[in-house]
C-alpha cells in the first residue's frame, strides 16, 4: 500500500508520458527542425542572413508594432476586464463573448476588414484622413490590426484574478484613510500584476508572429512596414529555406526570452505576494 | 492499477490508430474509376473550372472512364514548394517556369519538360496591363506616365508573389527600349516606379483588393485576365489601359512525373495538359481572358486582346535563372531600390 494518494488523473506515468510525448510531437521536434535547417548554414552565413539591412529593419517594425500593440492592450484590457467584473449593466453577457471574437475570426478576415476600415477611403480611416493621420498602410495601421489580435490575452488573463480579489482589503484601506488612487496602486494593482504581466506577455509573442491579419494592413513597403514574417515568407519564395528558417530561428529565440522574462518577473512577484511584506 | 493503465494504454493506441487509418483512407475520388490532382495558381480557378468539365467528357469519350479532377489553387511559389513536401499532384500548372523547375531540381519533374509540350509547354499566355480608374482621370497611357510624382501605383511584391515578377519584368522591358540597354538609367527608372507604389501587397489578388475595394491608388500593374475581371465586375469604375510594351507572361504547365508514375495516372495526366491545345480549350481560356496560344484562336478574339503591344518573352531577359539572381535574389535590384 504505497500509493497513499488517489489522483483524479490515474498514474504519474502515464500523464508524464502523454505530456512530453505531445510536447515533442507538437513542439520540440517542429522546433528542432528549424535549428537542424538554419544549422546548414555557417555560422557567418547565418549572421550575414540575420544582419541584412532589410531583415533587420523588419526585426525593428515587428518588434515596435508588437511592443505598442502590447502595451496600449495592457492598459485597455485591464479597463476592459475591470468593468466586466466590477459593474453591472445591460449588454453584458454579449459584451463579455464579444472578447474573444479575435480568437475566432480568421485573421485573414480581420486584417482585409480592418484595412478597409482604416483606409482613407474607409470609415474610420475617412474621419482620421482629415487630421493628416494615416493607418491603413503605415505602422500605426499594424500596430491597430495587433491591438485587435492582442486584446483577448490581456483582459482575459486578468478577468478571473479581479473577481477573485477580496473587496475586503479595498474597504480596509479606505476606512483607514486611503485614497482612491493610493488603493488602485498599492492593493489592487500588485494582486493584479501577475496576470497582467501573463496576458500582456501573451499578447507580445503572439504579435510578433502575426502574419494573416497585418500582411493586409501594413502596405508591405521594405524597411518601413514589412514584417518579418513576410520576409520569411518572401525567402520561401526564392525556395531559399536555410534563409528563412534563420530568421525564425531569430523570432523564436526573441519570443522565448520574452515569455521567458516575463515568467521570471512574475516569480518573483508571486513570492513577494506569498512574503507578505507589501 | 496496472490492468487500469494498460486499459487506458490500450484505448489511447486504438484511438490513434483509428484517428490515422481514417486520414489515410480518405480517399477524395470516390465514385469514379480515376482521379488526377491539378496544383495550379490562384487566378485559373474559374478557367479549370470549365476545363475540367470539357476534359472529363473528352476522357470519357475516349477511354469511357470515368475522371475526377481536383484542384487545388494558392501563391505560385507556395503550391510548388507544397508539391516538393509531398502534396501529390499529378500536374502542376503554375505561374512560372521558375517554379516547375524548382520541382525539377527537387527530382520529380524530368528534365526537359519544357519542351514536351508545343509552345514551351505554355497553353495560354497573358500579359501586363494597367487598370485605372473609369476615365482615366490622371491620363496614364504608358510606363513613362507610372513614375510621375502624381502617380500612386499598385502591384504585388515580386519577392512574394510569382506572378508580380512579370509585372516588374514589363516595366524593365519598356525601360530597356526607352533607355537603349543603359543599365543605370533603367535602374533608375525601376526605383522611381517602385518609389510611386503606395502599397505593396503580398499577392496579385490583395493587390487587386487594394486597388479595387479600398480604392488605393491611380493604378494597378495587372495580369490581363485579372484586368479583365475587374472590368467585368465593375463596367463603370475601371477600365484597361494597354502599354506599348509588355511581357508574354507564360504560365507553363507540366507532368510531376514522379507521382505520375507512383500512381499509374501517366497517360491520363499527359492527356490532361495535351487536351489544354484544343480547339474547345482554347476558347475556354480565351474566355476566361487568357491568350489563346492558337494563333486562328486568338484572332477570333482579337476585339477582346489588344494584338498590337509589343510582346517580350522571358528569353530577351536571358532567362529565368539570369532573371531571379540579377533582379530578385537577396541584395539584387530590387533589393536596391530601396536601399537608402
Amino acid at each position: 500500500m504505497k500509493k497513499s494518494k488517489k489522483r483524479v488523473i490515474p498514474g504519474f506515468g502515464l500523464t508524464m508520458g502523454v505530456t512530453i510525448t505531445m510536447l515533442s510531437i507538437v513542439v520540440l521536434i517542429p522546433l528542432a527542425s528549424l535549428v537542424v535547417y538554419s544549422s546548414q548554414l555557417g555560422l557567418r552565413e547565418f549572421f550575414e542572413v540575420i544582419t541584412r539591412k532589410r531583415v533587420l529593419s523588419s526585426f525593428y517594425v515587428s518588434f515596435i508594432t508588437a511592443l505598442g500593440a502590447s502595451l496600449v492592450n495592457a492598459v485597455m484590457g485591464l479597463i476592459l476586464a475591470w468593468v466586466l467584473v466590477r459593474y453591472e449593466f445591460p449588454g453584458k453577457r454579449i459584451m463579455d463573448g464579444m472578447i474573444e471574437l479575435p480568437f475566432a475570426l480568421p485573421t485573414a478576415v480581420a486584417g482585409i476588414s480592418l484595412t478597409s476600415l482604416t483606409s482613407d477611403q474607409g470609415l474610420i480611416g475617412n474621419f482620421f484622413a482629415k487630421f493628416g493621420i494615416k493607418i491603413a498602410y503605415t505602422k500605426l495601421g499594424i500596430t491597430f490590426a495587433l491591438i485587435f489580435v492582442g486584446i483577448p490575452f490581456v483582459a482575459r488573463a486578468v478577468q478571473p484574478v479581479l473577481e477573485k480579489l477580496d473587496g475586503s482589503y479595498e474597504e480596509a484601506a479606505r476606512v483607514m484613510g486611503a485614497k482612491p488612487g493610493y488603493i488602485f496602486r498599492r492593493v489592487i494593482l500588485p494582486e493584479l500584476l501577475p496576470p497582467l504581466l501573463t496576458g500582456t506577455g501573451l499578447a507580445f509573442g503572439r504579435c510578433l508572429g502575426e502574419y494573416g491579419s497585418v500582411v493586409f494592413i501594413a502596405g508591405n513597403r521594405p524597411y518601413e512596414t514589412e514584417i518579418t514574417p513576410l520576409i520569411i515568407m518572401s525567402e520561401l519564395q526564392e525556395f531559399d529555406y536555410k534563409s528563412a528558417t534563420s530568421i525564425a530561428l531569430v523570432m523564436l529565440i526573441a519570443s522565448f526570452l520574452i515569455l521567458f522574462l516575463m515568467n521570471l518577473m512574475q516569480a518573483r512577484n508571486s513570492k513577494r505576494l506569498r512574503g507578505g511584506n507589501v | 492499477m496496472t490492468k487500469k493503465k494498460l486499459r487506458s494504454l490500450c484505448l489511447a493506441a486504438v484511438l490513434g490508430i483509428a484517428a490515422f487509418t481514417g486520414v489515410c483512407s480518405y480517399d477524395a475520388g470516390a465514385g469514379s474509376d480515376v482521379h488526377i490532382i491539378n496544383v495550379s495558381y490562384d487566378p485559373t480557378r474559374e478557367l479549370y473550372e470549365s476545363y475540367n468539365k470539357i476534359f472529363q467528357e473528352h476522357w470519357k469519350e475516349e477511354t469511357g472512364q470515368d475522371v475526377d479532377v481536383i484542384q487545388s489553387h494558392g501563391g505560385s511559389g507556395k503550391q510548388a514548394l507544397e508539391v516538393i513536401n509531398g502534396l501529390q499532384a499529378d500536374v502542376v500548372t503554375l505561374a512560372l517556369e521558375y517554379d516547375i523547375n524548382a520541382i525539377q531540381d527537387a527530382g520529380m519533374i524530368d528534365e526537359g519538360w519544357k519542351e514536351e509540350l508545343p509552345d514551351d509547354s505554355a497553353p495560354y499566355t497573358s500579359t501586363i496591363v494597367f487598370l485605372v480608374r473609369k476615365g482615366n482621370p490622371k491620363n496614364i497611357q504608358d510606363w513613362d506616365d507610372l513614375i510621375r510624382d502624381d502617380v500612386d501605383v499598385i502591384t504585388p511584391n515580386p519577392k512574394t508573389s510569382g506572378g508580380a515578377r512579370w509585372n516588374y519584368l514589363a516595366a524593365w522591358a519598356y525601360a530597356q527600349k526607352a533607355y537603349n540597354n543603359q543599365e543605370d538609367k533603367m535602374e533608375e527608372f525601376i526605383k522611381k516606379l517602385y518609389q510611386n507604389v503606395l502599397v505593396l501587397d503580398s499577392g496579385a489578388r490583395s493587390a487587386t483588393t487594394s486597388f479595387v475595394e479600398n480604392g488605393q491608388g491611380d493604378v494597378l500593374i495587372a495580369w490581363e485576365n485579372e484586368a479583365f475581371l475587374s472590368v467585368q465586375d465593375d463596367p463603370d469604375e475601371f477600365e484597361i489601359i494597354n502599354p506599348s510594351i509588355s511581357v508574354l507572361a507564360q504560365p507553363s504547365v507540366a507532368v510531376v512525373d514522379e507521382v505520375a508514375e507512383n500512381r499509374g495516372t501517366e497517360d491520363i495526366a499527359k492527356e490532361y495538359l495535351n487536351y489544354l491545345y484544343s480547339d474547345d480549350a482554347q476558347r475556354i481560356a480565351a474566355e476566361n481572358y487568357y491568350r489563346p496560344v492558337n494563333e486562328e484562336i486568338l484572332k477570333e478574339y482579337s476585339d477582346v486582346f489588344d494584338l498590337t503591344m509589343e510582346l517580350k518573352t522571358i528569353d530577351d531577359f536571358s532567362g529565368w535563372q539570369e532573371v531571379q539572381e540579377k533582379h530578385f535574389a537577396d541584395g539584387g535590384i530590387f533589393d536596391q531600390i530601396y536601399g537608402n
